[in-house]
């Protein structure tokens, strides 16, 4: 995926401007904050899972490589094979060299962010392999020649009348307004994928260590048939999804659904160990596991580390007034909204994705609805601070933080500029109490009123109050 | 990529992460507490919910079971199970049915219903209309359902035809999900079977401007049989 994260400002003004996106992302807002507090409500222990779950990712964080070593053993032990990728060129030959081993013509995908991250599909198609999404909304976005604009919910961004489109071009139908009609043709149409790939590719949501199990969950049960009907089963995951038994990844089960779409629980929620076994009349006789680092490792033991513990629910893009105001496809690649602002620089560099954790309000509701606790606005604080320190920011906020910081330190200069800025404001504001043009500041003004300050500035009301209460 | 290049990405990898965790040499006890965790996989916190005794169970199962869009058809014994099905699969227009060749299951009289319903003991195939499987579990916190492969029951039958039809007996009904790791582990000692499916409902989609439409690319119908 072509990276446009520097073009994050260009990009989100443009989506406010796009009805058609506008009314997409209302469908998201609509939806997924308030299933998600449904099912908290029904869970009265769900704040103490998340405390757990923070904890249990910090132990597995903290032994993260005795974890692997025990996850990659019983992987071995039950007829897998585990492939180590320090980088995405690493992982796309690994994943190559195997379908071309299979022979492979095809390949079926159920949905995996990491196969996005290392940009797998246009390498597959390149090298003469054709990949073939089958989660429904992937499935869209590659008729479309498009791109996820959300973790979960990969074409938030599309409406009916899009989807009716692309797949009247592409399958030779009429047009229908059903989207039970659209589901039930992209049924017909991939039911012949299925069974006619040679490899399966899916991700994981977690690898099992007590097992050698590789997890993934999904609604619509594309990824059982990926990983069943084919020859070849590959699982694509990053190293930080291992947990160590069956027990710890019931808790991170309790937090996932509830926080992603609100469900109790995903509809399928598929364990696979190693290769069919004797006696077996189907699933996979091989089976690998691609272990992507792309940077992870570097994050161990830094303050990044706590974004280590994301378990890729959404729920912070679900809640954040920037994600759903700019939509996905704004952030310019793979991971959008919060985590993809901290994910992002570490990935590409913060010399190209500098922008991202400056697109925040700092409201701080990323961090209220994680269930890993992951304390988003500090991490992109984070990079703001490394933006600074590598003298990446622009000018106007060089000087407007070198300016601010001068009269911050002068007390009596500040206390005199801002009741000077105050009357200003006032007399700009005149008697609508409102002001619709301010200079510097349009970026506020073009879309909303500012008010007026109504009265003293905050010195001058703490020293009135002060004296009061001295006053007998 | 060659084995060569992965193994020193191995290495890497593992160099990255003990750099970072400030440790060369990992310490015995540290490896212990570690192999301690996974041999007693300690449970977390369990919800209150799925603690209440055997009947709560049962009838916490069949209501999330139901809210997942399941349908439960309470049977007086086994020997029913063939007329039930029978008059399930008439009811959705149906009329073949693969049936995994597990004893319990081939052991009934299927000859009862051999006018209204075909039966085939096979793989999954591309077009089938109904299956029949059985059930280790049932997990009453979320009303789901826990399958594994075995040479008697194919992985494909339990997503590849439109109705999946699931024989579960009300004693093997259990709270939370770590009742039902215990039952996995007893029965498949030192490995877990290749494939261990949770079924929470029939299969569903809301890519589509976030509206939820039912049968997606597995069964576009659940339909659980509840024995004594």
């Amino acid at each position: 995926m072509e990276i446009k994260s520097p073009e994050f400002k260009q990009s989100a003004r443009i989506a406010l401007q796009d009805a058609n996106l506008q009314k997409a992302l209302g469908n998201l807002k609509a939806g997924f904050p308030g299933k998600r507090a449904a099912a908290v409500a029904r869970m009265p222990e769900f704040d103490a899972l998340r405390d757990q779950a923070r904890d249990l990712k910090n132990h597995i964080l903290e032994n993260l490589d005795l974890y692997l070593e025990e996850f990659e053993a019983r992987v071995v032990e039950n007829g897998g094979q585990v492939h180590w990728c320090r980088t995405s060129d690493d992982a796309r030959q690994t994943i190559l060299q195997i379908c071309r081993e299979q022979n492979a013509k095809t390949v079926t995908k159920g949905k995996s962010m990491v196969t996005e991250e290392i940009n797998l599909n246009e390498y597959l198609e390149e090298h003469g392999v054709q990949p073939v999404e089958t989660d429904l909304g992937e499935y869209i976005l590659q008729l479309r020649g498009d791109h996820p604009s959300h973790i979960i919910a990969p074409a938030i961004h599309l409406n009916l009348e899009d989807v009716s489109e692309a797949f009247h071009e592409h399958h030779n139908r009429p047009k229908s307004d059903d989207p039970a009609v659209l589901m039930a043709e992209a049924r017909e149409m991939l039911r012949k994928q299925f069974v006619a790939a040679d490899v399966g590719i899916t991700g994981a949501n977690f690898l099992v260590a007590e097992t050698g199990s590789t997890l993934i969950v999904t609604n619509e049960g594309n990824g059982d048939l990926t990983q069943t009907l084919p020859k070849t089963h590959i699982v694509v995951s990053s190293i930080e999804k291992v947990v160590p038994t069956l027990e710890d990844m019931s808790l991170f089960l309790r937090l996932l659904a509830r926080s992603a779409t609100g469900q109790e629980f995903t509809v399928y929620n598929t364990l696979s160990s190693g290769n069919r076994r004797p006696d077996d009349q189907d699933g996979p006789e091989n089976f690998h596991v691609v272990l992507v680092d792309n940077g992870r490792s570097d994050m161990v033991g830094t303050q990044l580390q706590d974004m280590l513990r994301c378990i890729r629910c959404s729920a912070c893009m679900n809640h954040c007034p920037v994600y759903g105001a700019v939509g996905g496809h704004s952030y310019g690649w793979v991971y959008p909204g919060p985590m993809g602002s901290v994910l992002t620089p570490q990935m590409i560099g913060i010399e190209k994705a500098g922008l991202l954790p400056n697109a925040s309000t700092f409201c701080g509701k990323c961090e209220e609805v994680c269930p890993v606790r992951i304390p988003l606005p500090k991490l992109m604080r984070h990079w703001r601070e490394k933006e600074f320190e590598k003298h990446l920011s622009p000018k106007a906020v060089r000087w407007g933080l070198g300016g601010w910081a001068f009269f911050a330190t002068r007390p009596g200069l500040y206390r005199l500029f801002s009741a000077g800025a105050s009357t200003f404001m006032r007399l700009l504001g005149g008697k609508k109490g409102k002001i619709s043009k301010l200079p510097l500041a349009a970026g506020w003004t073009d879309h909303r009123d500012m008010p007026t300050p109504t009265g003293k500035t905050f010195m001058q009301q703490w020293q009135a109050r002060q004296k009061q209460e001295q006053q007998p | 990529m060659s084995e060569e290049k992965t193994m020193s990405s191995r290495a890497e990898i593992f160099a990255n992460i003990r750099r970072g965790l400030r440790r060369t040499e990992t310490s015995e006890a540290q490896r212990e507490a570690v192999r301690q965790r996974l041999q007693q996989h300690p449970r977390n916190l369990i919800p209150a919910r799925s603690q209440h005794d055997h009947e709560a169970q049962v009838a916490l199962f069949i209501r999330m079971a139901q809210e997942a869009a399941a349908e439960v058809v309470q049977l007086e014994s086994l020997d029913q199970l063939p007329v039930a099905v029978a008059d399930t699969l008439k009811a959705k227009g149906q009329d073949e049915l693969i049936l995994a060749s597990d004893d319990t299951l081939t052991g009934l009289g299927w000859a009862e219903v051999h006018g209204q319903v075909e039966c085939h003991q096979r793989v999954g195939q591309v077009g089938d209309q109904a299956s029949l499987t059985q059930a280790l579990v049932g997990i009453a916190e979320t009303g789901t359902l826990m399958l594994y492969s075995r040479p008697e029951s194919p992985t494909t039958l339990n997503f590849l035809p439109d109705t999946h039809l699931v024989v579960l007996s009300r004693q093997d009904i259990v709270g939370p999900y770590e009742d039902a790791w215990d039952r996995l582990r007893e029965i498949s000692p030192g490995r877990l079977p290749r494939t261990v499916n949770m079924i929470t409902g029939p299969s569903r989609s809301a890519d589509i401007e976030q509206k939820l439409q039912m049968g997606a690319h597995g069964p576009r119908q659940l339909v659980i049989f509840l024995i004594p």
